[in-house]
């Protein structure tokens, strides 16, 4: 019984055990939903099976997409944690519409627009069962050849059925996934996670109360008890790249990293541009009149702190590896020279990311980056954040 | 026994779903969700409504699990012995005598179905939950002083409430039910109110929660006003006595409502929403 719901369920890459399935059959031989209880309809056997299998709001939206994807009678062949982002798709439409087209949409509003789409795709799904790679839309379309994803998913939520939106097709809890990039409501748990990697690696101090405790256990002979301290010593460096694309997520980082700043025993903020050479500035605006010496830097600063580096990596390969690839001046060393001294001079080191990690295989800089740093490089999600914290302080 | 809210607590179709198959299965049920969301008040409400005695385990940072289950005093026993004259040493003898009780052994050896609230679990110490997974599955554990085995007669009914400060063990989780307390909207906020403030007139009432969905809807605010907050709030206006012009503006934009201290908590939010105001009334 419900067998195959389960494996969908694993198949979208829930972590749902055998013990909770048999829980979830439990309850519904214990009547606790069902025809003969109060709670009969499919929305109560979706928050009972959600509240049963699933333990974090983080996978609400996994669960959603699988529950609603095996109720309608389709068997998941594919990998559901992939998406195609919505803004993507818009982008990519704006490509290729004309002018025209274009004004036309804005009468008819992109919302509206979204929902003919997907509609058609529907459509087009029905008729080329079998091939599932390609979507080719007639000529007199709207869309153009929108051909999309080719791992062969359904854009995100259903609509246009004729029935009202199902509770799991409202997709309520989108936001809370890890895999998703940072943004307002998971910032929260995101500073979070920094407090605590600041407050790891403390030192030990005398522990009174379980000294007298233990004393007394050892019937009064003096047993002494340590215990970590409470302070923290994470020192950090953070390293950000500036201009253009970047100062968006750059200022989501800052603000971040400001927020626990009270909680690292220091905090250091340096700019930089595309690479690190030999100058960073703490100032954007005044970058050219109030330069600061990386040498300057590297030595100012101890081994103790923790690099971090807040960038795209995506340049021209010449940036970094030429000298005199900068594209602002002239610089002596090439660009891979200033991150290994870097690197070199702090052992404790990542490279936060805020391109979808989706992309970082198709740059080429980035590829040189991440052999430059190792493979530390963690895109700028909850779970990136995490594993980046994890291996500073290790 | 169902649970189907009661006079002063509305509960959600899935929240009373998640308490019911809770109780059915005794399984221990964790409530998540924002801060002022109505977490704790579910427990109390939950154990009045069934007429249970609750048990409460408020969870701090420094919270031992062996705390829940029992403490040996040997700090008293020590002083006891070396004053041995009080009654002929017959209390030092056993060790029984300085056991203290935790909330667990006190909802496990209770003769009459009982609740027990642990609050805020993700307060404590990251090995908190682990310590209490044989507690909560099987609802025993063993005193190693004493040498016995404290079961449960009756499983109680646990609920565990957390504010997601820490991710809590699989292990722990998988021997939970789990529910999120979604932020109520519009109508589900307005049945609460009925509830708290049957007498507050229609129209001041509209304001209001026009007013605070307004608030809430701000981009930016470090801690967005709950529920809890907003029922305060209501309470100010209504106890200030504040007239229904106060709340509304000709124009439909944000003013600053009366008494915006009991919406937001810090000064940060409260200059951010005024620069907000002013801004909006500039650009009339």
């Amino acid at each position: 019984m419900l067998i195959d719901f389960f494996y969908t369920l694993r198949s979208a890459k829930l972590p749902v055990s055998v013990k909770e399935y048999l829980t979830l059959l439990e309850a519904l031989q214990a009547n606790v939903v069902g025809p003969n209880s109060d709670a009969s309809s499919m929305d109560d056997f979706y928050h009972l099976s959600r509240m049963i299998l699933v333990k974090d709001e983080k996978h609400f939206d996994k669960f959603d997409k699988a529950f609603g994807a095996y109720f309608k009678g389709v068997e998941m062949l594919t990998d559901f944690t992939a998406d195609v982002p919505l803004e993507w798709l818009k982008k990519t439409l704006e490509n290729e519409l004309t002018p025209e087209q274009k004004a036309a949409i804005e009468k008819m509003g992109w919302d509206e627009l979204m929902e003919t789409l997907k509609k058609r795709l529907e459509e087009q799904k029905e008729r080329h069962q079998g091939g599932n790679k390609w979507i080719g839309t007639g000529g007199t379309s709207p869309f153009g050849n929108g051909g999309y994803n080719p791992q062969g998913i359904r854009i995100g939520g259903k609509g246009g059925n004729k029935s009202a939106i199902k509770v799991w097709e409202q997709r309520a809890y989108q936001d809370y996934d890890d895999a998703v990039e940072l943004g307002t409501r998971n910032i929260k748990v995101a500073l979070r996670r920094l407090r605590r990697f600041a407050r790891e690696g403390a030192e030990e101090e005398f522990d009174l109360d379980n000294t007298i405790r233990s004393t007394a256990a050892n019937a009064g002979y003096l047993d002494i008890k340590m215990r970590p301290e409470r302070h923290n010593h994470v020192k950090v460096l953070l390293l950000m790249d500036v201009g253009g694309t970047m100062d968006e997520h750059v200022a989501r980082v800052e603000e971040l990293f400001s927020a626990v700043k009270g909680e690292f025993k220091h905090l250091e903020f340096f700019y930089f541009h595309n690479c690190v050479y030999d100058f960073l500035w703490k100032n954007n605006r005044r970058r050219f009149a109030e330069k600061f010496d990386t040498w300057d830097v590297i030595r100012k600063y101890n081994k103790d702190h923790k690099l971090i580096f807040v960038g795209d990596a995506t340049m021209s390969p010449y940036e970094i590896l030429q000298p005199g690839g900068s594209v602002e001046y002239n610089n002596e060393e090439a660009g891979a020279e200033w991150l290994q001294r870097l690197t070199h001079a702090y052992p404790k080191f990542a490279w936060i990311n805020p391109e979808p990690l989706g992309v970082w295989q198709y740059r080429q800089s980035i590829s040189i980056i991440q052999q430059m740093v190792s493979n530390r490089m963690f895109p700028l999600t909850l779970k990136g954040l995490e594993d980046a914290m994890r291996m500073l302080s290790k | 026994m169902k649970f189907s809210g009661t006079d002063n607590y509305v509960a959600t179709q899935d929240l009373m779903l998640a308490v019911n198959a809770a109780i059915t299965l005794k399984r221990p049920l964790l409530v998540k969700g924002e801060p002022g969301t109505g977490k704790t008040m579910l427990a109390e409400e939950v154990a009045q409504s069934l007429g249970m005695p609750l048990l409460q385990w408020h969870v701090k940072s420094t919270t031992k699990a062996q705390q829940g289950l029992y403490e040996y005093d040997a700090v008293s026993r020590l002083r006891d012995s070396q004053m041995s004259d009080l009654d002929g040493g017959e209390r030092v003898k056993n060790i029984e005598n300085y056991i203290v009780k935790g909330v667990l052994w006190q909802a496990f050896t209770a003769t009459e179905p009982v609740a027990l609230l642990i609050d805020e679990i993700d307060k404590a110490d990251i090995e908190f939950p682990n310590d209490l997974l044989r507690e909560l599955d099987r609802m025993e554990f063993y005193c190693y002083e004493t040498r016995e085995l404290i079961k449960a007669q009756t499983r109680p009914l646990v609920f565990i409430t957390s504010n997601n400060e820490k991710e809590l063990p699989d292990a722990f989780l998988r021997r939970c039910f789990f529910h999120y307390i979604k932020f109520p909207e519009a109508d589900t906020m307005r049945q609460i109110i009925d509830v708290h403030f049957p007498n507050l007139k229609k129209n001041l009432l509209a304001a209001a929660l026009k007013t605070f969905y307004d608030v809430r809807g701000l981009p930016g605010l470090k801690k967005k006003p709950s529920t809890s907050e907003l029922l305060d709030w209501l309470k100010l206006l209504v106890a200030e006595d504040i007239p229904l012009a106060a709340l509304q503006t000709q124009d439909d934009k944000v003013a600053v409502p009366p008494l915006v201290g009991a919406l937001l908590k810090n000064e940060q939010d409260v200059t951010l929403f005024e620069k907000l105001v002013f801004m909006q009334s500039r650009n009339r």
